[in-house]
């Protein structure tokens, strides 16, 4: 592992202990009430989701392009993060919705292309399971349309009518309802950071494993 | 003309009337005893968010993501440490066929 690996764990580690205390202390919202704060590790988790697809579609194209066998270990490990944020993204919102919206589910465009989004990213891990020789190449063309879904995810809820909060609340949240957000999202950004070092170390070992049974069975 | 002059003296009145019954009818219906209820539905199964407690989904909502993300830190240093066991058994098996 690098050098600032445990150092960062450690930092991570403490941010999750702390989140819950900052988010205990932050205000109930007027209308929703104490179940707002699902927000608070629901957002993180979706901008993660968000971010996820688009480091696999990048890293895909440029294996596409280069065929280094170092941007497809990135994908690969990106893509799993994918649908790993996308599970907590589409559990917790439904959660919230339950009590903010009354139901668990409905069919707008931000949660069936989330829905979709977290839908690629199971395709290209059983594509890369279960593709046998050649689906490095055809996961990496199904890792595109991921990345060309992410900015679908974003505006959706600004351009068509949902009852999902748009974008805008964001930027709009009081210093006390802010910090607390924030905080989650660094410390949901140090994970994802984390979380890639060590799936990528795993495509490394596997990589060195697969060259090591060569040299052995020859 | 005088014809139509009346006509349309007759439907002044008519729209006169039809106003003042509009305005007059919520104040009426106001002042009217409520309808008896004709069932009683429990409070448990009324789909109003504000009869949905929120400290369980909330609390929910944390301890799934929490399970989830400890899940695959678990699992992934599973997956980590299994595949670098393997690594190091057939790094020391083509060391001792060098050797041999």
């Amino acid at each position: 592992m690098p050098k600032w690996f445990s150092p960062a764990a450690i930092l991570c580690g403490l941010m999750f202990v702390v989140s819950p205390v900052l988010i205990a202390r932050a205000p109930d919202e007027a209308a929703m009430g104490m179940v707002y704060k699902i927000y608070y590790y629901h957002m993180p988790s979706a901008w993660m989701f968000l971010l996820a697809p688009l480091v696999c579609g990048v890293s895909s194209a440029f294996f596409l392009a280069r065929g280094r066998p170092e941007d497809d270990r990135r994908a690969w490990a990106a893509a799993e993060l994918t649908v790993l944020f996308g599970a907590l993204t589409l559990i917790t919102g439904p959660l919230w919705a339950r009590r903010a919206w009354g139901t668990w589910w409905v069919w707008d465009a931000r949660l069936t292309s989330s829905l979709v989004g977290w839908m690629i990213g199971w395709a290209y891990l059983i594509l890369r399971r279960y593709g046998g020789p050649g689906s490095d190449k055809l996961a990496a063309g199904v890792a595109l349309f991921g990345a060309a879904n992410v900015p679908f995810i974003y505006i959706s809820v600004n351009y068509w009518r949902t009852i999902h909060p748009p974008t805008t609340v964001v930027p709009r949240l009081p210093v006390d309802m802010g910090v607390p957000l924030w905080f989650c999202v660094f410390a949901f950004l140090l994970l994802f950071m984390l979380l890639m070092t060590m799936r990528l170390r795993l495509e490394v070992a596997r990589a060195r494993l697969d060259a090591l049974y060569v040299a052995h069975d020859e | 003309m005088v014809r139509s002059m009346l006509l349309m003296r007759t439907f002044a009145r008519v729209a006169v009337l039809v106003l003042c019954c509009a305005a007059a009818a919520p104040a009426a219906a106001h002042g009217q005893p409520p309808q008896p209820q004709d069932e009683f539905v429990p409070v448990g199964n009324s789909p109003a968010p504000e009869q949905i407690p929120a400290a369980p989904l909330l609390i929910g909502a944390y301890v799934i993501v929490l399970a989830g993300l400890f899940t695959y830190v678990f699992s992934l240093s599973r997956r980590l440490g299994a595949v670098q066991r393997d690594v190091e058994r057939l790094e020391g098996d083509l060391r001792r066929k060098g050797r041999a």
